[in-house]
Order: C-alpha cells, then structure tokens, then sequence
C-alpha cells in the first residue's frame, strides 16, 4: 500500500490529474447508467406498443419474442446486470427503432453533432472573445454600445424562432443558403473516417465536397452559436475591463510595448482564463440546444437520435445517449481544467 | 552641489481629472521639477499630492480623460505635456517606471524570462537569445540567485522582495537613462526595504542612471536622494538638498512631515505630528492648501496661492510667512 502511494506521488502533476479524473469521471457514468435505466424502467410507456405495430402487438408470440430479443422478459435486477457486462465490451445492446447496434448509430449521429457544435463553438469564441475585446478598448463609447446591443440580443432570442427565421430568410428568401442535411441531395459523403464530414473530406482531399460540407454547416452553427456569442462577448468585456486596470497591464504600458501586445498578451491572457470556464460550460448548454436546431436545419445528430429514441421509449439507445454525454461533460470538464492551468502557471492541477 | 545638465526638466505641468459628476478637478496644478544626469531626486508629500499623477504625465500614462498643460523637456528633446503621444518614445527605452506592489506589477501568467525580454526584443530588434542573455546578466546584476534558472520561473515562485528586484531589472534591461521608482518599498517587509533602496543606490553609479524616487515617507529617502522636492495639492511646497531640507526643513509641511517620522526626528521641536488629513482633489482650500493644517497660517496664506520662491541657492519654499527660517538646526 504505501509502495503504491508512493508510486502513485511520484507520477508528475498532469499524469495524476487525468488518471484521477478519468476515475472520478468512470464512477460517475455508472452512476449515469444506474440513472438512466431507472428512469427508463419507471416512465410510462411500454416499448412493445411503441415499437411494433398494432396487429404485431396483439399477437402474444411476437410479443413474446420481441421481448425476448431485447431482453425484457427478464428480471429488472438481471436485466441492468447484463447491460453492464456488455457495455464493459463495448456493446450498448441493440437500438429497438434502427434494429442495429447502439454504437453503430452513435458512431453515425455524434460525430455529425459534435461537428455541428464544434464549428458553432469555433464561430462563439472567434466572435465573442473579438466583440468583447473591442467592447472594452472602446469602453462606454459607441462601438462599445452598438457590441452591448448585439450581446443582450444574442442572449435574449430564443434558438428554435431563430432558426425557423434565419432559414426562411437565407433560403427561402435570398436563396444563399444550402437546403437542410450536411450535405446536397444526393450527395455521395466522403470516405468515413471520422465521420464528420468537413474533416473527412479534407482528409481525402476532396475540395468540392468540402466546400459544400462547410456551406450546409455555416447556418446551422451559427444559430447555435448566437447564445454563447453574446455571453462570451459580455463576459470577454468584464474580464477584460477588470485586466486593463491592472498594475501589471500599466508596467507593459509603461514598458513601451506596443498597444496590441499590450491587449492581446497582457490583458487578454487572464481573460481567457476566466473564458475557457465559461466556454467549457456553454458546450454543454450547446449539446442539448442541437436538439432544436438539428430538426429545423434536419441535421441527423444524436440531438434527432435522441429525441426520436425518446418517442419510441428505445431504451437502450436513450442510455446510450445518456452515457455518451455524460462522457462528452467530463471530457470537456477535464480539457477545461488543463487549458486553464495551461494559461495560468499558478493553478496546481491536482 | 555641482552644476548637472539635467536630463528631464519639468516646467509649468497641469494635470485635471473628470469628475463623477462631470467635471473637471485640478489634481497638478503648475509643478517645475528638474532631474540631473545621475542624479536621484525625492518626491515626497502625503496620499493624493499628485506624485504619480506627475509622474505618469512624463511617460504618458494618465488615466483616460486626464488633461495636462506645460513642457517636459528630455535630453535635449521638447514635448508637450498634452501629447501623450510624444511621451510614448520615451516609454521603456529612455524612461522605466517601476511600481510600488511587486505583487500586482508583474503579469502572473508570463514566465520572468518573458517579461525581462519582449521589451528588449521589441525595442532593439534583437534575437532572442542575445536577449536572454543581457536580461540574465541583468538578473544576475540586482542579485537573483541562479538567474538562469529564474528566466524559466514566474513572479508567484519569488517573494515580494525578489519580485521587486526582478520588476527592477525588467525595466532597466533596455538601458534606460531615466528610472521613476513609485514607491518601490512601500508594499514590503522593512526587512528587505533597505535592501531595495541600496541595489537603486548602486544601480544608480553603476549605469549612471537618473532616478526619480518618489515616497509618502521622507525617511526612505534620507540616504539616497541628493535633492527632494515636497508636494502638497498638486504643488511643489518645498525643494532643495535633501541634506538641508531633512536638517533645517523650511516649510511648515515639510517640518510636519518629518516630525510625523515614527523615529529619529531630526529635530526635538514641539511640533507634534501633522494635524488633520490632506484635501481631496477638486477640494484644495483656497490660498495655500496647506493653511488649515498650518499653526503658523496668516491672513495673507488664505488670499493668494504662494509662489515657489528662492530662500537660498538651490533651496526655494513655496510659504509667505517662512516661519522657520530663524530656527536654528
Ligand atoms: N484614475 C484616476 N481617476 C480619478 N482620480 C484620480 C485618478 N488617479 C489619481 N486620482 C486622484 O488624483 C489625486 C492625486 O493622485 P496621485 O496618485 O498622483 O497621488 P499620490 O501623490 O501618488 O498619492 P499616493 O501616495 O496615494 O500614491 C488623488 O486625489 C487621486 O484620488
Ligand atoms: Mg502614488
């Protein structure tokens, strides 16, 4: 025991952190599990009147066998027993809807989902970290105002009007937007890698395909990144307001160094620290906003996976959603913390 | 005292901050103060005379929406005091300012090697590496052990004396001909205060560098300065050798600031500590500002604002009734 303590203090610092994280974070989604599948038992609803037909459900040897199939006739206790013992192999049982394995669909909708809100939180943090540092160089004058405007209306609108309204004026009215999906009709998706599309296509190298992957993203992401652009650009200006009035901030001042190097490494470092934090919870929020945006802009994301899973009471797809967001928070919960301790020497991961 | 061409020459300086209510107020109002080359000059006076303020007006760092008035003349250079922008050629190549709370002055994110080297680099267009090096012997000059090794560290590593010391070196690692130290030992241990002011003493003869020191506390600068100015409300009450002005002080002020000394008040006269606290700006009395606190106040004190007039050479007080001059040392 102490050899293992003292093995275990002799890893560095970053090592430790993981390692202890990743446990925490393997605890907390059998935790999720649990959760998820007593939710699953205890709503109301039953799968078999959802997912097979009426003439199929009154016939008690379908039933039967249907309920057989996806392991329902057995006890509950045995039934999360065996759900565990699989999904230790990598087997999240079998979708009821798709009649395919949980992980073969996952595989296809997370990562068109994870795309989606990477690109939106790529739009967020360009934007929002910009308008924010302009909002607090021009402090209280009218770029500053026009800035304060864009943000509180950013945060205020709500996410489903704005997509419905930007896709009806960008396509239906301009006509410069592409239609719904990640690609054009009939469009032939890259060669799966990763699957998603955009990155797919640039590993295959095929251009025009990525030209339309990215135009079918643009609208999408930005709708949902609306929200988080406002709050990061009004949470960038505070930040930023409170490190331009730093002691440190007049000594490079006072050291002549030019106003950008000024700005862009002595005030807005501290900046980002707080910002990493709050953009690490907006991915969150912006996970569970696809849901919204997917089914105006008919993106075939986990968001779609889910919400149709939920519908037909799927269960072992609705806790394979579960678990793989659960997963998703506390990866991002963990990047979060090294970026922030990679920006400030101070914090001792730990 | 010998005859220097001095380096930085302040004439008629004016600085008036806006006001919460959307005014202005006068915080400076007409300072003259001279620096010679190699010289160190104390600037002494109580919270809120207006010594930063003037200071930051020579680098062009006021707060946003600070007005300036008068001339700051620099080796050889002229410049307008209103003209931020001229001052901005001086700042870190000619003029380093150092601050009072080496906690807060240095950035806590940036590496001790970043900070002593991305001026220099800019500044004089040189490599990273021959950057390095002249910040490690710079390092190594104000006495940071292993300063090799410090390069990689950053400011929380070190302690506030340390810290100062390295603040120290980050500002003088260009060559500077000008050093403003706003007090530089006022956020640290008395321990390590003594060990400040001597590395700005031998910092001073070794590069033949200028100081301007300034202090709320004229004891700091009883061994370094050679000359001091006093302010009070934005004026200069009192100026001469530090050594005549801290035995004979002239001014009333000046008199009240010593005697408010913990110890070693230069002089047992009953004159006990200054009564009362300095006006804030935007409320100076009329006349001397200094009169409602003066024991020694007349009539004349409340009517005119008095002028900075010669007493002896190189001494000038700023006092109508001069209340002092028959006290012998
Ligand atoms: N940014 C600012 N905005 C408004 N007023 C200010 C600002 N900076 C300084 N002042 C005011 O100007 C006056 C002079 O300030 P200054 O900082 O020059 O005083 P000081 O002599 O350096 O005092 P201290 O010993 O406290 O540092 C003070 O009354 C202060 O309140
Ligand atoms: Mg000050």
């Amino acid at each position: 025991m102490t050899y293992l303590r003292k093995s275990w203090y002799a890893l560095p610092n970053l090592l430790r952190f993981v390692v202890r994280r990743l446990f925490v974070g393997a605890l907390l989604c059998l935790g999720i599990t649990f959760v998820s599948f007593a939710l699953t038992q205890v709503v109301p609803g039953d799968p078999v009147s959802a997912n097979l037909g009426d003439r199929a459900a009154s016939d008690p040897e379908i039933v039967a066998a249907f309920r057989a199939r996806y392991g329902l006739d057995q006890p509950i206790p045995q039934q999360y027993a065996l759900y565990l013992e699989r999904l230790v192999h990598g087997d999240l049982g079998e979708s009821q809807q798709t009649h395919r394995p949980v992980t073969t669909d996952l595989s296809q909708y997370l990562p068109a989902t994870i795309e989606l809100a990477s690109a939106a939180m790529i739009l967020a943090l360009v934007i929002g970290i910009s308008l924010g540092v302009l909002a607090a160089i021009a402090r209280d004058r009218w770029p500053d105002q026009i800035i304060r405007v864009i943000s509180l209306a950013g945060v205020s609108v709500p996410t489903f009007w704005l997509a419905l309204v930007t896709f009806y004026v960008f396509f239906f009215k301009l006509g410069i937007a592409p239609g719904v999906g990640r690609l054009n009709p009939g469009g032939k998706a890259p060669p799966s890698i990763t699957n998603m599309f955009t990155i797919d296509a640039l590993l295959a190298g095929q251009w025009a395909t990525f030209g339309i992957a990215l135009s079918h993203i643009v609208l999408p992401a930005a709708v949902l990144a609306i929200y988080t652009i406002g709050s990061i650009t009004r949470f960038t200006r505070a930040a930023m307001l409170e490190s331009l009035s730093q002691d440190y901030v007049r000594a490079a001042r006072a050291k002549g160094l030019p106003t950008r190097t000024v700005i862009l490494r002595h005030a807005l470092r501290p900046a980002l620290a707080a910002i990493v934090t709050v953009a690490g919870m907006a991915f969150g929020r912006m996970l569970s906003g696809t849901v919204l945006v997917e089914s105006v802009f008919s993106w075939p994301g986990i968001g779609q996976y889910a919400y149709k899973s939920a519908l037909a009471l799927d269960l072992r797809a609705i806790m394979g959603v579960s678990l793989v967001v659960a997963v998703i928070y506390i990866l991002v919960n963990m990047a979060v913390d090294l970026i922030y301790a990679f920006i400030d020497p101070r914090i001792r991961l730990g | 005292m010998a005859e220097r061409q001095p380096l930085l020459a302040i004439e008629g300086l004016t600085i008036s901050l806006p006001t919460a209510d959307g005014g202005r107020a006068s915080a400076v109002r007409g300072v003259d103060l001279s620096i010679g080359e190699g010289e160190i000059v104390g600037l002494a006076g109580e919270s809120g005379s207006g010594k930063t303020l003037s200071a930051l007006a020579v680098l062009g760092l006021l707060p946003g929406g600070a007005k300036t008035g008068g001339m700051i003349h620099f080796a050889g250079r002229e410049l307008s005091a209103a003209d931020g922008r001229a001052q901005a050629e001086l700042r870190g190549k000619d003029v380093a300012m150092v601050f009072q709370d080496p906690m807060t002055a240095l950035h806590p994110m940036l590496s001790v090697g970043r900070q002593m080297t991305e001026h220099l680099v800019f500044h004089r267009k040189i490599g990273r590496a021959e950057a390095d090096k002249i910040a490690i012997d710079m390092l190594e000059r104000v006495r940071i052990p292993n300063p090799r090794a410090a390069m990689a560290r950053f400011p929380h590593q070190f302690s506030g004396g340390m810290r100062q010391r390295i603040a120290i070196a980050s500002a003088l690692v260009t060559g500077p001909k000008l050093l403003i130290a706003d007090e530089p030992t006022t956020a640290l241990d008395v321990t390590v205060q003594a060990g400040i002011l001597r590395l700005i003493e031998q910092l001073r003869r070794e590069l033949k560098l200028s100081v301007l020191l300034i202090t709320h506390d004229l004891g700091v600068m009883s061994a370094l300065a050679d000359r001091v100015y006093v302010m009070y409300a934005g004026r200069v009450v009192e100026r001469g050798a530090r050594a005549e002005v801290l035995a004979r002080p002239r001014h009333p002020y000046t008199r009240g600031l010593l005697d408010a000394l913990p110890h070693g008040s230069p002089s047992d006269h009953p004159l006990t500590a200054l009564p009362g606290s300095p006006p804030a700006i935007g409320r100076f009395p009329a006349g001397c500002a200094f009169h409602p606190r003066c024991r020694f106040a007349e009539d004349i004190c409340r009517a005119d604002i008095p002028e900075l007039r010669d007493v002896q050479p190189g001494r000038a007080i700023a006092c109508p009734v001069d209340p002092l001059s028959a006290v012998p040392a």
